[in-house]
């Protein structure tokens, strides 16, 4: 139908109270999927540039890097990373069946957000078991 | 007079589509690396800079970098558009971001490329 046709219905909100919301499992998968995206970019992009240039650099560099990642802060926050690639990973492949129209009713998109958080999280702790 | 309609158009359709194909890729680069570790039962230092020293892989490289940081610009432009709403602290971000992706790009060149 045209747009200039719709019916306006009742008026949308144009303001959300964040802290009064209950999101259901798909919104807490698609809120996630944003706030990994956001770390991803604020941290994990300058890092993986920060460990690439090292790993390249001189052996010495690379024994450097290699201390580094040995230190049991930098291994937390590669670990949180590693959450944030897994959950913004798997729930991208989600979206992306979405957009194709797979397991679009609501009870197969309830099940499959459960398994993209699921799935991450174990993907998570399986990666956190080899950095300890 | 100006009759052009702000809604229904498609001025997000290339952003949207961007979004997707730019994560497609990145996700092949990503499994690329899981086959390589899988294959290779790991991956040393050898193995590291051996892949590195292939032009293939460096070009391969580059790209999945290009995909990913455009595919970032396109979430975190989403994220300043829905939460910040006075137009010059969004315009402000929305630089910073572009600058900071920008300057990121040039550095994996200069890392991949760039003299030993």
């Amino acid at each position: 139908m045209p747009v200039l046709e719709r019916p306006l219905g009742r008026p949308r909100p144009v303001y959300l109270n964040l802290l009064r919301i209950r999101l259901p499992l798909p919104g807490i998968v698609s809120i996630l999927h944003r706030i990994s995206g956001a770390g991803l970019f604020l941290v994990g992009i300058p890092l993986l540039l920060l460990g690439l240039q090292h790993s390249l650099g001189s052996p010495e560099e690379f024994a450097q890097l290699r201390a580094a990642l040995a230190h049991p802060l930098v291994k937390l926050v590669l670990f949180a990373l590693a959450w944030a690639y897994l959950h913004h990973f798997c729930a991208g492949i989600r979206f992306l069946l979405l957009d194709v129209h797979r397991g679009i009713e609501l009870a197969p998109a309830r099940r499959s957000s459960l398994v993209v958080l699921i799935v991450s999280l174990a993907l998570t702790v399986a990666i956190g078991a080899r950095l300890w | 007079m100006v009759k052009r309609i702000a809604v229904g158009a498609h001025y997000g359709l290339k952003d949207w589509l961007a979004q997707r194909v730019t994560a497609v890729l990145v996700a092949l680069y990503t499994l690329l690396w899981v086959g390589i570790a899988v294959y290779h039962g790991g991956i040393d230092e050898a193995l590291w800079r051996a892949l590195f020293a292939s032009s293939v892989f460096r070009v391969a490289t580059l790209l999945f970098g290009l995909a990913l940081l455009w595919h970032a610009w396109i979430g975190m432009r989403d994220i300043w558009m829905d939460y910040v709403k006075p137009t010059a602290a969004r315009l402000t971000l929305e630089v910073a971001t572009l600058v900071a992706l920008a300057g990121y790009g040039a550095w994996l060149a200069e890392i991949l490329w760039g003299a030993r």
